[in-house]
């Protein structure tokens, strides 16, 4: 230990700490400054920036007695006296932030950046801004809100850019904050890393590090011989379940008999120390008999393929996906046109910027046994209580991490508790179990607090990625642009175990003919099981992939019946009275031809502004340019019949110090894309309360009912409808009490301002609180929203509740001597049923282009034989702020019947279109289409070279690529 | 893991080899750490026992002009050489080189003088160096010397300078005169790969129209930092011209040994840029040799 001697946002402080420690280590673990993240370790992302002596660096790689002497600035810092720095204002202003985990690091990067042009007397240009934040990498915003807001805090009077919504309310359909992007902003939000717990020990997991093999022996004696170690655990002291799995209970909370992809738990320790718990994972010896291993999909289903499940009854075949409308060969003979092309998409990987975290902590602890008084609970506001052992994670499920543990831990489902904490973005990667079972199996051995933090390597290494897919899809069309039929077979890559699968790939598969009216269809969807990484859910959740293919065939189709590609889709389009390709009447709701006149406006506007017509594609020296567009269509909600509800609470109490407080509890999670903002708006809406009086409370399933799962972009309907509906519920109540009081009829009672009015009268809430108090009566109701029934696919009736519908349109520019694809600009539409909040839907809209981008030009997370090649964020590239398009967004609002005011999903139906509109935007601009994702530089430039149509760009997943069998005849 | 024990922090030259001797050899110098570092966390590097900077060694933070050359102390980040007029003016593909280097966060902390010590091929501060005839001022207990770039590398992240023992104390270079350019391009990869497909330097001195002589790096074109000799020879008393540039680069894109790295860039990728980027490098760099305007371009970009 060495006395280290800073001055940390202007106070001087010395502390005792080892020499090995680097400035992230010492801002956050010796000093409690947990503002300053750690995203990745390897100076990749920049989250962790800080300044020292005025310049931002990466504190996760800084020595931290490099820094000896010197000043150092964090987050912390930034606000004095409880006011917001310019810069904070701004970003709240702006919505520039959203899961909130990069947003210190965002800030103290261009704090850094507006110091130093102030000082020499300068404006903040977009291009200094670019090159600031060069390494500062953001997943959820897109980064045009963050670009605006630094020009607002810098050079002032910038104004956010957020479309208008049409239809308004007193609070929906505004603009305002998330509830808590202040703490965000601030660097005082916590997320699970955050927590800590007196005598918390720390836990890694023994990873398998093949990706095919029969365990023959497992030897964890010299690792719990280690000084420091307190429980090695394996599979055999797990007491109940060993299988755990969202959909199918087929992944062995620790391997027992084989191991089935490289990332695959075999053990688990508990160490004072994570370095300690480390090491020891390096002396556990395990013995294998190495397997063959399947690794892709095609290969997989062959009948000779090595089965990954030995008793599956159907060998490495997860789900078999039929879609069948009429006849698809009286499709093909009515045809005048029929284009058949096989695309590929690769595995990609979420990076959210918070690496999982859970932490553990056993039934009965008491934090006075290991001289502590600091029990995170108590920031929860909530009595610190550990009747039962809980678990602290970022979930995306709460209630189903809960029942997974508890199934595992041999325990009931009430027996433990989840609070899950803020998530550094999840975008559908943090809906399996990370380590919330391993660290309540280690608490409760241990008897003391357990964390476990992945490593982001072992976060790459493990979770469930977004499915490679091999696509084929043909489709016919008339002379006068009329579509006949769609037959389309995808085989999808499910990995190791089930996860999502299943679903993923039914809805790739239903929304396999696009957002169109198709009288013909025919798709197969092969989801199979192999040896690579399990993939699973991942915003866009299958239909990112198959819109690609769609998207890429249409623009085919209409150039062949030389037809303008927007006409074609025009004529197509769905619409209110067409059929799905499941059968569904689509009976209110569509706006997609809206989005189309939408985006069309505004590629004609681009033109126009400079006095040109519209054009689809020039060029300008050794740059091509075109526009390209792709059309998009996603359900809201779980649909096909599985049930789907959501339950919520609101209570209003009278505090003493604060007033009146209206909470909304539900178990549904925030990973950034606003849902507490929706619910406030939902709950404060119906009772005429200020936004900002209505606070949410989220995931801890000892207080918060049940609000299912966040995925299928079903949160704002589902639990905002749970929401809208308590609230209506406290409305009625309330009403009937001042109704009592006031001698009226409770029906002519109206909520507003926050106050009850009556026919000349009003009252306050409070004193109606305090009358429900003195009648002894609980000013608490919850309420269980189920969405519309839905038909299972393959009935014909309504599979999904409502759809969202988008076009985009994105302009490229093409470098042709690098074959270098910049996206210039991005024009959507997006029909969203009801805007609630126009800032965080923008920021939803804006952050789901950006990773569609990403999606097709610069994200593939690469498997070597079963092991990742990616295992380091250096060799993934989600897009930096360099990437980032202008964008010009517009909201359609054709409300549903059944939505909350209207609302339908919206958090995955923008990161669907833009991949297919730059793949068609390359193909106007180079006469390439490229085949597969993501766009390769080099191999489109050889393309454009050689005089090539259609390649296959890029190192693919699969060496060599695996060819699709000869078209089964599958049986309608 | 911890993966050091000890951080040294020496205030002179001497105090930093005598720390050296004492670890015998388990302890390692590092500029910004940039390198090294994340080299240990992914397992590239066994641990050490002690990390010694060379950040405050007195006068190692300087850029000073001295006898025609231009002399960057061994601990001056990316950041300081890249905003340092003197530099854009004498060295202008040294800017360019190191102005591109990692993000801002990592040249406000990584060195030129780790870049060449860390010998990757395609460095891109090595390559701008490189093509400017650089030398680097080696530090050990012998005392110092100077030695020229090119006898450094040994292979793939491979140097002369042993770390445990010794460290790269000054580099230099001679200052571009009158009549004389340089300039620098590098094509990355926009997927997941921190090292560029291919990046090149050139350095050119010119008699009115002709080219009196030149100096071209190019990375990756082997095991070390490349020197395109045979091009330099090529165009030595050539006219300076796009078509004589344009042959240059033919010649180069033999001479180099461009292989395909997978996940980076194929073969006939590189020899694709070399092809059409090197005409650009030599053009610009002939421009700034007649005009004796530099300054350097995309730099942070």
């Amino acid at each position: 230990m060495s006395l280290l001697k800073l001055t940390i946002n202007g106070k001087p402080i010395e502390v005792d700490v080892p020499q090995s420690r680097t400035l992230a280590q010492v801002l956050r673990y010796d000093l409690g400054l947990t503002g300053t993240k750690i995203g990745c370790n390897e100076a990749e992302c920049g989250i962790c920036t800080v300044l020292v002596d005025g310049t931002p660096v990466d504190s996760c790689i800084y020595p931290a007695f490099k820094a000896q002497g010197a000043s150092v600035e964090t987050i912390e810092g930034l606000s004095r006296n409880g006011e917001l720095h310019p810069l904070q204002q701004a970003f709240l202003d702006h919505g520039a932030t959203q899961c909130g985990i990069c947003t210190p690091g965002l800030i103290m990067t261009a704090k850094a950046l507006i110091d130093e042009k102030k000082a020499a007397g300068e404006e903040v240009t977009d291009r200094d801004i670019k090159i600031a934040l060069k390494d500062t990498y953001c997943r959820c915003t897109g980064y045009q809100s963050v670009i605006s807001a630094i020009k607002a805090a810098a050079n002032g009077d910038v104004q956010p850019y957020i479309p208008e919504a049409k239809l308004a309310g007193d609070i929906i359909g505004h603009s305002r904050p998330n509830p808590d992007a202040v703490s965000k902003i601030k660097g005082t939000a916590l997320y699970t890393s955050d927590y800590a717990f007196p005598g918390m020990l720390h836990a890694r997991t023994k990873r398998a590090g093949i990706s095919h093999g029969r365990i023959k022996s497992i030897d964890t004696s010299k690792a719990r011989a280690l000084e420091g170690v307190r429980a090695v655990l394996t599979h055999e002291d797990v007491p109940g379940s060993k299988l755990h799995g969202l959909v199918t209970t087929d992944w062995p909370a620790l391997c027992f008999d084989k191991v089935r992809y490289s990332g695959d738990a075999v053990a688990i320790v508990a160490a004072d120390t994570a370095d300690i718990a480390a090491e020891a994972v390096n002396l556990i010896e395990v013995e294998y008999e190495t397997l063959p291993a399947v690794l892709n999909p095609i290969d997989a289903k062959k009948p000779d393929a090595p089965l990954v499940h030995d008793d599956r009854p159907d060998g490495n075949l997860l789900k078999h996906i039929k879609v069948r409308k009429g006849q698809v060969e009286d499709g093909f003979k009515d045809a005048d046109v029929i284009v058949e092309r096989t695309y590929r998409t690769p595995m990609t990987e979420h990076l959210f910027l918070e690496p999982e975290c859970s932490i553990g902590v056993p039934k009965g602890y008491d934090p006075s046994q290991f001289g502590g008084e600091m029990d995170p609970d108590a920031v929860r506001g909530v009595k610190a209580r550990h009747g039962k052992v809980t678990v602290y994670c970022g979930s995306q499920i709460p209630y189903a991490d809960r029942d997974q543990t508890a199934a595992c831990l041999g325990l009931e489902n009430e027996e433990v508790r989840i609070v899950a904490t803020l998530m550094g973005g999840g975008f559908g990667g943090k809906e399996d179990c990370a380590a919330q079972i391993h660290v309540a199996l280690l608490a409760q051995k241990t008897g003391r607090p357990v964390k476990m933090l992945y490593r982001r390597d072992e976060s790459l290494l493990f979770h469930p990625k977004r499915h490679a897919t091999v696509i084929r899809i043909k489709t016919g069309a008339k002379k006068d642009g009329t579509l006949t039929a769609v037959e389309a077979e995808l085989y999808g890559d499910g990995g190791a175990y089930a996860s999502l699968s299943e679903k993923v790939m039914t809805r790739a598969t239903t929304h396999a003919s696009g957002p169109y009216d198709v009288p013909h269809v025919k798709v197969d969807c092969f989801a199979m099981y192999t040896n690579n990484t399990p993939c699973g859910a991942f915003r866009g959740f299958g239909v990112t992939q198959s819109a690609f293919a769609v998207e890429s065939n249409m623009d085919i189709v209409a150039e062949e019946l030389g037809m303008d590609p927007i006409e074609f889709r025009r004529r197509n389009a769905l619409d209110v009275g067409k059929v799905t390709c499941t059968g569904q009447l689509m009976r209110e709701s569509v706006g997609l031809k809206e989005t189309i006149e939408l985006v069309v406006a505004d590629m004609k506007a681009h033109h126009g502004s400079k006095g040109e017509e519209f054009r689809w594609q020039w060029e300008e020296g050794p740059k091509k340019y075109a526009w390209g567009i792709g059309l998009a269509y996603k359900n809201t909600g779980l649909g096909g019949g599985a049930p789907d509800k959501a339950e919520a609470i609101v209570e209003m109490w009278l505090d003493e110090d604060e007033g009146v407080i209206t909470e909304v509890r539900t178990s549904s999670a925030e990973m950034g894309q606003g849902l507490p903002a929706v619910l406030s708006a939902c709950a404060a809406e119906e009772l005429g309360l200020p936004y900002e009086k209505v606070r949410v409370l989220l995931g801890d399933t000892d207080f918060c009912p049940d609000g299912g799962p966040t995925t299928a972009s079903r949160q704002t309907y589902v639990s905002g409808n749970a929401a809208r509906n308590a609230a209506k519920s406290m409305r009625a109540l309330l009403a009937g009490i001042a109704a009592n009081r006031l001698g009226c009829s409770p029906e002519t009672l109206v909520f507003k301002d926050s106050k009850i009015h009556a026919d000349g009268t009003s009252v306050c809430l409070a004193d109606v609180l305090t009358w429900a108090k003195e009648d002894g009566m609980e000013t608490k109701v919850s309420y269980e929203y189920w969405a519309p029934k839905t038909k299972p696919l393959g009935t014909g009736g309504a599979m999904h509740v409502a759809f969202g519908f988008g076009t985009q349109a994105a302009l490229c520019e093409i470098d042709t001597e690098t074959g270098k694809v910049q996206v210039i600009k991005v024009v959507a539409a997006h029909d969203v049923g009801r805007v609630i909040n126009r800032m965080t839907l923008e920021g939803q809209v804006e952050g789901g282009i950006v990773m569609c981008l990403g999606n097709a030009l610069t994200e593939h997370f690469v498997m070597e034989n079963g092991v990742p090649w990616t295992n380091v964020m250096a060799r993934y590239k989600m897009p930096s702020i360099k990437h980032t398009p202008e964008i010009i967004s517009h909201f359609v609002e054709h409300p549903t019947n059944d939505g909350p005011f209207g609302a339908k999903g919206v958090g995955e139906l923008s990161s669907i279109p833009t991949s297919p509109a730059i793949a068609n935007a390359i193909y106007n601009a180079t006469g390439v289409r490229v085949m597969s994702l993501p766009v390769d530089q080099d191999t489109l430039l050889m393309a454009m070279k050689n005089g090539d149509k259609e390649v296959l760009v890029g190192w693919g997943d699969y060496d060599p690529v695996p060819v699709l069998p000869k078209t089964e005849t599958v049986p309608a | 893991m911890a993966y050091w024990t000890h951080y040294h922090s020496p205030q002179t030259i001497e105090e930093t080899l005598d720390v050296l001797t004492r670890y015998e050899g388990r302890a390692r110098m590092i500029g910004g750490g940039t390198d090294l570092i994340l080299d240990m966390q992914q397992g590239h590097h066994p641990p050490v026992e002690a990390l010694v900077e060379l950040a405050r060694i007195d006068g190692l933070k300087d850029i000073t002009e001295e006898d025609g050359f231009l002399i960057i102390g061994g601990a001056v980040p990316h950041t300081q050489l890249v905003q340092d007029a003197r530099v854009a003016r004498y060295g202008t593909c040294l800017v360019e080189s190191c102005g591109v280097i990692g993000g801002p966060q990592v040249r406000n902390v990584g060195t030129l003088a780790g870049n060449v010590a860390h010998a990757l091929p395609a460095g891109d501060g090595t390559i701008g160096l490189l093509a400017l005839g650089g030398d680097v001022e080696i530090a050990d207990a012998d005392g110092l010397r100077w030695v020229p770039m090119a006898e450094m590398f040994l292979g793939p992240g491979r140097s002369a300078i042993d770390s445990t023992k010794a460290f790269i104390s000054r580099l230099r270079f001679p200052k571009t005169g009158e009549h004389e350019g340089s300039a620098f391009r590098r094509v990355m990869r926009p997927q997941g790969v921190a090292l560029p497909m291919i990046s090149m330097a050139g350095r050119i001195r010119l008699t009115g129209e002709t080219v009196e002589s030149v100096r071209i790096s190019i990375g990756p074109a082997g095991p070390t930092p490349f020197l395109a000799e045979k091009t330099m020879a090529f165009l030595a008393g050539k006219k300076s011209s796009d078509a004589v540039f344009a042959e240059a680069a033919s010649v180069a894109s033999k001479e180099a040994s461009l292989r395909t790295s997978k996940h980076r860039a194929s073969s006939e990728y590189r020899h694709e840029m070399i092809r059409v980027q090197l005409p650009k490098v030599l053009a610009k760099a002939a421009e700034r040799a007649r005009t004796g305007k530099a300054a350097p371009e995309g730099v942070g970009l």
